[in-house]
């Protein structure tokens, strides 16, 4: 019985393929770009042995500050908006629509699935100052209040970028954290009922510590792809006005292709990698031991 | 629309009982029906806008406020502009993404397969190998392979994209597919090999035909990372003949933008349609392939 399975030519032709492709296009390639970080140059000009110039730059670089404070910035804020509002709203399909929460669900959940050029673009227009007031700046001067330039003050920017990518991802984070709720068990719920819970009581003490692991696994996902996040704000504020919205990942585009630089791309590259790292496994770590101490 | 609403949740408190609710928790039930009407007006109305844009002249953009109606409603003239170089690009798209989905889809069933039916040590390593890839950041590879693929002379054609999408597709189809096959008993793929058939053969004849279902969803949730994918697809393409509809668009955009709305709202309109066809008739199954997706990766 145990030949069939453990048939070695079986497994190389099932499993060779594969494993070729992923080691060439991607494991051999992320290796060679820590080759890169010791070097300067790229394709055209050759490359050149530096060192480690490439990481003194690194802490020299006046760009490279604010692209991780930026970095990190927008990371918390997005996660945080996408996490409470998706939250808010798996509490909204469970608690207040029930049974008929399918066709919201589904809606809220599409521009997950839109390519984000077409939302950024979408938003570009939406947000529009000039030549022409887009639809966001018309309701305000219904309301009375002047157009203001989104995309060309720093700080607004900032603003329309996290709420496109709340837009974007708050539908997915709602059916995640509402299928957390499916694992809550009926009697659970009904015993708390019983109780006296209800409102804000039950969601606060029974439903909300519950949905924790669930939370805190969307939590490390939304932060993992916001920390790298590269086509909305490549495509909404080109990392502008001048270099205010600019993270990791646009920095180190500029600076490999742009500034013609592989090996200083590719030590920023390494830095993300890092960031990414090391933001999962305290998220983990700290889920992971908070979850000991609730069952011992 | 109607797609949508005829899937139904089967959670939810007897209808009876909601019925009988007295008339003062109804009234105080308005607040959130209030709400949810925003939720709806946020979600929904930029995409009409969208839409009844792509539909204006640029008379009506100018001179007209934002919210009108367009004055024309069969005005497709912005689609004919735009179409003319929105469709090469959509092709690119196609020839690009169709066949590394493929590619993936095969060989990474294949490796599930191996990694979680067959039995042979360092099968459990080989599978958090292939979870590295969905962890490290698209950045840490665009320097090397675009090295490779200048030297080896392919920038000027849309192997870079192939070969790049079907290597980045594989992760998440391996690890998914190792997950499918989990829940399936050895006994099945022992049992079918009983009859002299190897299993090869009973990897294609048994194991592909049980899995449709679940290749089929994985085969979805790829194609939407692969089309909507923008990082590789600017690296790779440096002439405009080769551009991907969403490195298209950009493009496009910048050179009509600003001056031209019409034909960049009926671009941006016709990258929204494609997607919103396949999730009309297909919503469920994404939904759940992309959370299912979520959790284990």
């Amino acid at each position: 019985m145990k030949s069939v399975l453990g048939d070695k030519r079986a497994i190389a032709l099932l499993l060779g393929p594969a494993l070729l492709v992923y080691t060439a296009v991607m494991l051999i390639p992320m290796l060679w770009s820590l080759g890169y970080t010791f070097f300067t140059g790229n394709v055209l000009k050759g490359f050149t042995f530096v060192g480690l110039s490439n990481f003194e730059r690194l802490f020299t670089d006046p760009n490279v500050g604010p692209a991780i404070i930026f970095t990190l910035k927008y990371a918390l804020i997005v996660t945080i908006g996408q996490i409470v509002l998706g939250y808010l709203m798996a509490l909204l399909y469970q608690f207040f629509l029930k049974g008929s929460s399918s066709f919201i669900r589904t809606l809220v959940f599409f521009p997950v699935v839109l390519p984000t050029v077409a939302v950024s673009l979408l938003f570009q227009k939406l947000f529009e100052y000039a030549p022409q007031n887009g639809l966001v700046n018309s309701v305000l001067n219904l309301m009375g209040i002047g157009s203001i330039d989104w995309l060309g003050d720093p700080k607004y920017a900032f603003v329309v970028l996290a709420i496109m990518d709340i837009w974007r991802a708050m539908g997915f984070y709602g059916v995640l954290l509402f299928t957390g709720f499916l694992d809550i068990p009926d009697d659970v719920m009904e015993a708390a009922r019983l109780d006296g819970a209800s409102g804000w009581k039950l969601v606060r003490h029974v439903v909300f510590p519950l949905s924790l692991p669930v939370l805190i696994s969307s939590a490390i996902f939304s932060i993992n792809g916001t920390l790298k996040v590269f086509d909305s704000v490549y495509a909404l504020t080109g990392g502008g006005p001048g270099s205010a919205t600019t993270p990791l990942t646009l920095l180190m585009y500029r600076k490999a292709f742009a500034g013609g630089n592989y090996g200083y791309g590719s030590t920023i590259a390494l830095l993300l990698t890092i960031m990414c790292l090391v933001v999962t496994v305290v998220i983990y770590r700290t889920n992971s031991s908070n979850s000991k101490e609730e069952a011992s | 629309m109607s797609t949508i609403t005829a899937t139904s949740s089967s959670t939810g408190t007897p209808i009876r009982q909601r019925r009988s609710t007295p008339l003062r928790r109804r009234l105080a039930r308005i607040p959130m029906y209030v709400v949810v009407a925003i939720v709806l007006v946020i979600f929904v109305y930029p995409l009409i806008w969208l839409l009844l844009g792509s539909l204006k002249t640029q008379d009506e953009f100018l001179n007209n406020p934002t919210w009108a109606l367009p004055e024309n409603w069969l005005n497709f003239s912005n689609y004919v502009t735009a179409w003319s170089s929105v469709s090469k690009y959509l092709l690119n798209s196609v020839l690009t993404v169709i066949p590394s989905l493929l590619i993936a889809l095969l060989i990474g069933t294949a490796a599930g397969f191996a990694l979680e039916v067959m039995i042979f040590r360092g099968r459990r390593q080989i599978l958090l190998l292939f979870l590295v890839g969905i962890m490290i950041p698209g950045q840490m590879i665009l320097l090397p392979l675009f090295t490779v693929y200048f030297t080896a002379g392919l920038s000027s054609s849309l192997w870079p994209l192939i070969i790049t999408y079907t290597a980045t597709a594989l992760p998440l189809t391996v690890f998914m597919m190792a997950t499918y096959f989990h829940a399936i008993p050895r006994e099945i793929f022992e049992a079918s090999t009983l009859d002299g058939a190897g299993i090869i053969r009973s990897f294609f004849s048994v194991a592909l035909p049980m899995m449709r279902n679940a290749i089929f969803t994985i085969a979805l949730v790829q194609f939407f990372f692969l089309w909507n994918d923008l990082l590789i697809a600017l690296t790779f393409t440096t002439d405009d003949s080769l551009r991907t509809i969403q490195v298209g668009l950009l493009n496009f955009t910048g050179r009509f933008g600003v001056v031209d709305y019409g034909p960049t709202f009926a671009a941006i309109c016709i990258n929204v349609i494609i997607i919103l066809v396949l999730y009309m008739f297909l919503n469920q199954r994404v939904v759940k392939g992309l959370t299912a997706g979520a959790v284990k990766g």
